[in-house]
């Protein structure tokens, strides 16, 4: 019943689960890391899968459909920003404010086009590699925004350890008042994360309306800005983690859809909690054995200079 | 200064919702109508149909009626929350779309006993609340025969939402049209547990095709898995919505919701003053359950179809007709026995053949 081309169509499944999750939370991770929670990640993809199809849909090019995204999950960004940065208000209050602003948005935006469809976006195909059994479409075989999705992985792990740009938006993360007595710009930093986080969920929205399902329906989301956030915590804001958590999620979502199946007699209710139930276990016994990393101290704190 | 301030936030609030309650005289011309759908108005599926029937009574009656909606609302407390406020802001009919607003609408009901509240696919009913469905299996007996038709590996894949009765009887409704023409298919069945979310959607879909299923059902809201289906170029037949446009070579056909002459007589009965609480379950002889036009098959199978679709009109078919076994080999329904309406509303078993468990059992 497990031959080597449904292990293969399995394999490819699961990266494409994940790449959505990882766009989103990577984003995330690099707002959080600078000291931001931005609650408002379901709301700047959903804007970002409702503006990157309508712009594919009215401009023929999914490539210009996908800046559009990433340009639309800035804008939702800088909402936040202005509110929570700016004027210092409560993030949690002006994410979730974030998130139910983006759902309405998009609602409005996708309105006219419901019941349209796209091509998808096309996947490469690389003879030879391509056709390799098992993980050949899993590795050769995607589209560009899981190449996209990886690309940025190790970019965002090697600013965050091994530069000084790196180095100071961690400072301000951890400690805003000790940055800005050196002189760091808090406030433009943090926007500037803000808007890094709000590009890679217009991103992932992308992802979803014009590659995984290319047609827009209102909260095609369905909460993967939540589960996004959840990974960013799960991870302990380590990028390298963070991969392991999205695929692990994925790998799960995908896989207790082909045990039901094939018939196993498992409940369904129960395999569908799994995803949550591994990711959960899996990241808190990592966090719990490298007896963790615990937040970016000055996580959700409102920054307000001279005081 | 806070509470004087909560106060007249209060009685802003109070005159807000009094206010179109007043002229009673007034309001007695207009027929205030409100409906509450589980999924958004643009998921091309369950919502979206609702919706056109909402449509449909706007165009019918025109400055008679005074209709509104409220979307995306989660079954469970929210929608108490929900259809109260609409019952405050003087609706006087309101249709509550999706199974699990069944407990919600009678409790706020009971608070409003001049309203009139319809409740979809429930099977509680009061004084002032109606229930209504729509016989979807028997479409579903239909895609079953024309999925054993046009099915190469002999295997069907179901996409189903949540293990209630409703979705059950369609499965073994297909699955018994299924057997009606060839007793050895299979069925693979994946639960998403979710009445939309695409990218789920899509992901059932392409595990069912990758385990071999050649012709994708889905008792879901959104056109995903149709789009899937066309991706893979393998057979799929439409939810709720004609959904050819997604999948022009795969649709055979779709089963579709038309909510429309219901909601129009409903309305009807409260203008004239005739509405009583009633249960009403329409098929395809009420033109509630349409069938979208009968594509990428060859003749022989469009012929079939429709002789069993015309059939099941006249009634002289019924899906649930004897003799059915239930998968231990018990006798379910008798030799020349029709299963009643309330045992197909409850149905919480699989019929013969289905290698599965209704999750949950």
């Amino acid at each position: 019943m497990l031959d080597a081309a449904i292990i293969g169509a399995v394999l490819a499944s699961v990266v494409a689960a994940a790449t959505t999750l990882l766009l989103a939370s990577l984003g995330e991770l690099v707002a959080e890391r600078a000291g931001t929670l931005n609650l408002g990640v379901e709301g700047m993809m959903i804007v970002g899968a409702a503006v990157g199809y309508v712009t594919a849909y009215g401009s023929g090019s999914l490539l210009l459909g996908t800046l559009a995204a990433m340009l639309a999950g800035v804008t939702l960004s800088l909402v936040f920003a202005g509110l929570a940065i700016g004027l210092a208000t409560n993030q949690v209050a002006s994410g979730l404010a974030t998130t139910i602003l983006g759902l309405g948005l998009a609602g409005l935006i996708g309105s006219g086009f419901v019941g349209t469809q796209l091509e998808a976006a096309p996947v490469l195909h690389i003879p030879g590699l391509t056709e390799l059994p098992i993980v050949g479409r899993a590795l050769f075989g995607q589209d560009a925004f899981v190449y996209a999705s990886i690309f940025l992985l190790v970019a965002v792990a090697y600013v965050l350890a091994r530069t000084r740009i790196g180095l100071v938006l961690r400072a301000v993360g951890e400690n805003h008042a000790a940055a800005h007595a050196l002189g760091h710009p808090v406030r433009r930093i943090r926007t500037l994360a803000v808007m890094f986080g709000g590009a890679c969920a217009g991103l992932a929205g992308a992802h979803l309306s014009l590659a995984y399902t290319p047609f827009w329906a209102s909260d095609m989301t369905a909460g993967r800005g939540w589960i996004a956030l959840a990974l960013v915590v799960f991870s302990a804001w380590r990028p390298l983690w963070l991969l392991a958590g999205a695929y692990l999620f994925g790998a799960v979502s995908i896989l207790q859809l082909h045990v039901q199946g094939f018939g196993l007699g498992i409940p369904s209710q129960l395999l569908s909690a799994l995803p949550y139930l591994a990711t959960i276990i899996a990241l808190v016994v990592i966090s719990a054995l490298k007896h963790g990393q615990g937040a970016p101290a000055s996580l959700g704190v409102p920054f307000v200079p001279d005081r | 200064m806070r509470k004087i301030l909560a106060m007249a936030v209060g009685l802003a609030a109070g005159l807000a919702f009094a206010g179109p309650g007043l002229p009673e005289a007034q309001a007695a011309e207009k027929l205030k109508a409100a409906w509450v759908y589980v999924g958004p108005v643009g998921d091309f599926g369950w919502s979206y149909q609702h919706d056109q029937g909402r449509k449909a009574v706007e165009k019918e009656f025109g400055d008679r009626v005074e209709t509104t909606f409220v979307e995306n609302v989660a079954e469970g407390p929210d929608a108490e929350r929900v259809i109260e406020q609409l019952a405050r802001a003087g609706n006087k009919l309101i249709f509550t779309t999706s199974f699990g607003f069944m407990e919600p609408t009678l409790k706020v009901a009971k608070r409003h006993p001049d309203v009139f509240f319809e409740h979809a696919t429930g099977f509680k009913r009061a004084k002032n609340v109606s229930t209504y469905a729509a016989k979807f299996y028997e479409g579903r007996y239909v895609i079953g025969q024309i999925a054993a038709r046009m099915s190469k590996t002999g295997t069907i894949g179901y996409i189903a939402s949540f293990p209630i009765p409703e979705v059950v009887s369609g499965i073994n409704a297909m699955m018994l049209g299924a057997q009606s023409v060839n007793p050895d298919m299979k069925i693979k069945i994946v639960w998403v547990n979710s009445w939309f979310d695409p990218a789920k959607e899509a992901d059932a879909a392409k595990a069912l095709i990758d385990q071999g299923a050649d012709v994708i059902a889905q008792h879901t809201d959104s056109p995903a898995a149709m789009q899937a289906a066309e991706g893979r170029d393998v057979f799929a037949f439409g939810q709720a919505s004609d959904m050819i446009k997604f999948g022009p070579d795969s649709q055979l056909t779709a089963i579709v919701d038309d909510w429309a002459p219901y909601y129009i007589e409903r309305t009807k009965a409260v203008l004239d003053g005739t509405w009583t609480s009633t249960d009403t379950w329409g098929g395809m002889k009420d033109g509630e359950v349409v069938m979208a036009p009968y594509t990428n098959m060859p003749d022989e199978v469009k012929k079939m179809a429709e002789e069993t679709q015309a059939a099941i009109t006249s009634g002289a078919l019924h899906p649930f007709k004897g003799p059915i076994y239930k998968q231990d080999g018990t006798l379910a329904v008798k030799e020349g026995e029709v299963l009643p309406d309330k045992a197909i509303l409850s149905m919480n078993w699989y019929v013969k053949g289905i290698d599965d468990e209704v999750p949950g059992r």
